[in-house]
């Protein structure tokens, strides 16, 4: 087993991993966010605006064709972003490990 | 085939039984059945049988875990429970599909990575412990015992509706007929569908494993969107759309209910809620604890610091249940295992989304079947146990035959029986692979007789599925009175507390020590089954004793049952214990996670020594090739 902080080569240095994971996760919370947000704004919503959050449109209340309807493509669109995204950054991290690797 | 199309033209009065509800279902039977014989023959290896040889590609495996997840709870639960409860049940599909999204984000592509069986096994690898492989595999059992039950609830509903018209009485299958007051009636016993659906389930999977399982979960969820989508479709065309049904329903700002041209509404009944609780949010479910204690309050004045309550108690509900769902289903461990049947992480990260995509598409049905109900089939509201709103799916299309259209009613009926029978045949079944496979690879495998070679592995396989068959067929037939969709939020509410604070904070944070992970995960998991159990046990013992006409019966009834008894008081008295009992994933995910931190801090000094690489497998891109480094590295130790 490779003694902590001594390994010459960039890969399985500290600073590769904590860059490695900050991405990762920074593309994570970025886009774990915009589903939070929509979480905990409906039932709020819901809470303060009842007369608002009640109109009718199409037939459905407005609440009602929000979580029963788009709530869904809206997911969608996020988990979307999110792949490709992190698909990008993964191949732009391999690229530039094995860089470091051929130096 | 001439008696089978004779079976099948023939007047449904004249068996008790509808002739196509039979053949639909039965074929759904058949093809199960055989698909699971047929790839039985080419399972041969344990790792086929465990994770179908790790070589399924995206779209099989995104419909193979989609048909697996889209469970009784889905197909029937959610429309039962829209139709009981209206726009708070809507949480229930949304965050079903939504809750993928955590999966995605956070888990699915470095759990692909890590490369190990299943849950246990990580919790092991990730600690180098064999112990937290002990503890981690206790939960893949709770959480998959609890969502047994409401499978079972669906079998038993489905064949009780099926055979509904079936008399056994006076013959000498009459003990397979339902009983009140000690007389048999008209119909089959619920406990009879649980025992059969759950027996033949039970030697699919012993006979195919898991490779048999992937072509058969994939080829059910087609069949359920199919199921769920073509009848509703040709019943919105003749009775009237789901915005038409929905608009019939007035809100609390409007003065009367004005239906819309040719829309039809039954008279609702007495048990039935309103319209304004029904279309709005924080209505019945939300709503029941205070309720009961607003009911059961004596003087004016507790009523109205009761009714004042009413609102923030029921926004404290829908987010717990939202916390619940989401983080749950990031944490069951049937739909997990199936992450390493991905070539590498990038799959496993694109099956997710198109998971998210298929199974989206689908919730959007169910609620239509609950809306459309409410307004053609309002007696369901007073029916109790498997003929309550849990079979409005089965029941709405047979209404076709009321408008001119009998065979096509029927023929829609089977079509959605066939749906059921898949949606609870592959749930099942995949949580009868996991089970097994923790029994097997996990305790017989690995703790009980490590030297056991594959054959007696695969053999101990077998005999697992039949003692988790056997022992899900016994909780199955106690929960009849217990709402579908309700028992499974209950399953995902404890997956939420113990697995998805343990993947997500070991996944993520290199503090994290094995006495930290596995506290966190034990305290936070067992206090909510502990007090879901709580809330089960007396709603099933309040459910029996209304049952029970005369007073001297009930009185002895409830001395023999002092423990619901004092919870039933208990939950009357303070109705916020009981939501927070009802719903702990808003206190106790936030406990697991807390207790993590903490005891690992504590702890710090056992962090395992080779964290970086553990780590650097889990995050790296597998373009780098950390992970056969990582293997070789272990067997050059010896490894374990």
């Amino acid at each position: 087993m490779k003694e902590p902080n001594s390994s010459p080569d960039p890969i399985h240095s500290d600073a590769f991993l904590a860059r490695l994971m900050r991405g990762q996760l920074k593309l994570s919370i970025a886009c774990a966010l915009c589903f939070v947000v929509a979480l905990v704004a409906l039932p709020l919503l819901n809470y303060l605006q009842p007369e608002f959050m009640a109109q009718r449109v199409f037939g459905f209340t407005l609440t009602w064709l929000i979580l029963g309807v788009l709530f869904f493509p809206f997911v969608w669109i996020i988990s979307f972003v999110f792949i490709q995204r992190s698909i990008a950054l993964e191949d732009a991290e391999a690229k530039a490990a094995q860089d470091g690797l051929t130096k | 085939m001439h008696t089978l199309l004779a079976f099948l033209a023939a007047e449904p009065a004249a068996h008790g039984i509808d002739p196509w509800i039979v053949f639909f279902s039965l074929s759904t039977v058949a093809i199960t059945v055989g698909m699971g014989f047929w790839s039985a023959g080419k399972s041969k290896s344990a790792g086929d049988f465990f994770v179908a040889g790790r070589s399924v590609s995206v779209g099989w495996n995104a419909s193979a875990i989609s048909g697996e997840y889209l469970s009784a709870a889905s197909f029937m639960g959610v429309a039962g429970m829209v139709m009981a409860t209206g726009y708070d049940a809507l949480w229930y599909p949304v965050c079903y599909a939504c809750g993928y999204l955590f999966l995605l984000l956070f888990i699915a592509g470095p759990l692909r990575r890590f490369g190990a069986y299943t849950i246990p096994d990580f919790a092991e690898g990730r600690y180098d412990s064999p112990l937290f492989r002990k503890i981690a595999v206790c939960f893949v059992l709770f959480i998959g015992f609890f969502y047994t039950m409401p499978q079972m609830k669906g079998a038993g509903t489905t064949l009780a509706y099926i055979f509904q018209g079936v008399d056994l009485r006076g013959g000498w299958l009459e003990f397979l007929a339902p009983f009140a007051n000690d007389k048999p009636q008209v119909g089959l016993n619920y406990a009879v569908g649980v025992a059969i659906v759950g027996a033949v389930i039970t030697l699919n999977v012993s006979l195919g494993g898991m490779k048999g399982i992937t072509l058969v979960q994939a080829f059910q969820y087609w069949l359920k969107v199919f199921a769920i989508t073509v009848p509703i479709f040709v019943l919105a065309s003749i009775v009237g759309h789901y915005q038409q049904h929905l608009a019939a329903n007035k809100t609390a700002q409007e003065t009367v209910a004005t239906a819309p041209a040719g829309i039809e509404r039954k008279a609702l009944p007495a048990k039935a809620p309103q319209d304004e609780q029904w279309i709005a949010p924080f209505g019945k479910l939300t709503t029941k604890a205070v309720d009961a204690s607003v009911k059961a309050a004596k003087t004016q004045e507790e009523k109205a610091a009761l009714e004042a309550n009413k609102k923030p108690y029921s926004l404290l509900y829908t987010y717990s249940l939202i916390i619940a769902l989401v983080c749950g289903t990031a944490g069951l461990p049937h739909i997990l295992v199936r992450f390493y049947t991905n070539p590498d992480g990038v799959a496993a990260k694109r099956t997710t989304m198109w998971v998210m995509i298929l199974i989206g598409v689908f919730y959007v049905f169910p609620p239509v079947y609950g809306v459309i109900g409410r307004s053609l089939t309002p007696e369901l509201y007073e029916a109790v146990g498997s003929k309550g709103t849990d079979k409005v799916v089965l029941e709405l299309p047979t209404l076709l035959a009321g408008r001119d259209h009998p065979l096509l009613g029927s023929i829609l009926s089977g079509i959605t029986c066939a749906g059921a029978f898949a949606a609870f045949m592959s749930t099942f079944s995949g949580l009868l692979v996991s089970m097994s496979s923790a029994l097997a690879h996990d305790i017989y495998g690995r703790i009980l007789k490590p030297s056991s070679s594959p054959e007696q592995r695969l053999k101990a396989f077998k005999w697992s599925a039949l003692i988790v068959g056997l022992t899900a067929i016994g909780l199955g037939t106690m929960v009849e009175s217990l709402e579908i969709n309700f028992m499974v939020g209950q399953a995902f509410a404890i997956a939420a507390a113990s697995y998805f604070p343990l993947l997500f904070m070991s996944v993520w944070w290199r503090g994290m020590t094995m006495r930290g992970a596995a506290t966190g995960m034990l305290v936070g998991g067992l206090s909510a089954l502990t007090a879901i159990s709580l809330t089960s046990v007396s709603d099933v013992a309040a459910a029996n004793a209304k049952k029970l006409t005369e007073a001297a019966k009930l009185a002895e009834f409830w001395s023999e049952h002092p423990i619901a008894k004092w919870l039933g008081d208990a939950w009357v008295a303070h109705p916020l214990l009981r939501i927070l009992c009802e719903q702990p994933a808003i206190w106790a995910v936030p406990l697991s996670i807390t207790l993590m931190i903490v005891v690992s801090k504590m702890t710090a000094a056992t962090i395992p020594a080779d964290v970086r690489m553990k780590m650097l497998v889990l995050h790296a891109p597998e373009a780098l090739g950390l992970k056969q480094e990582y293997i070789k590295e272990h067997e050059g130790l010896g490894g374990h």
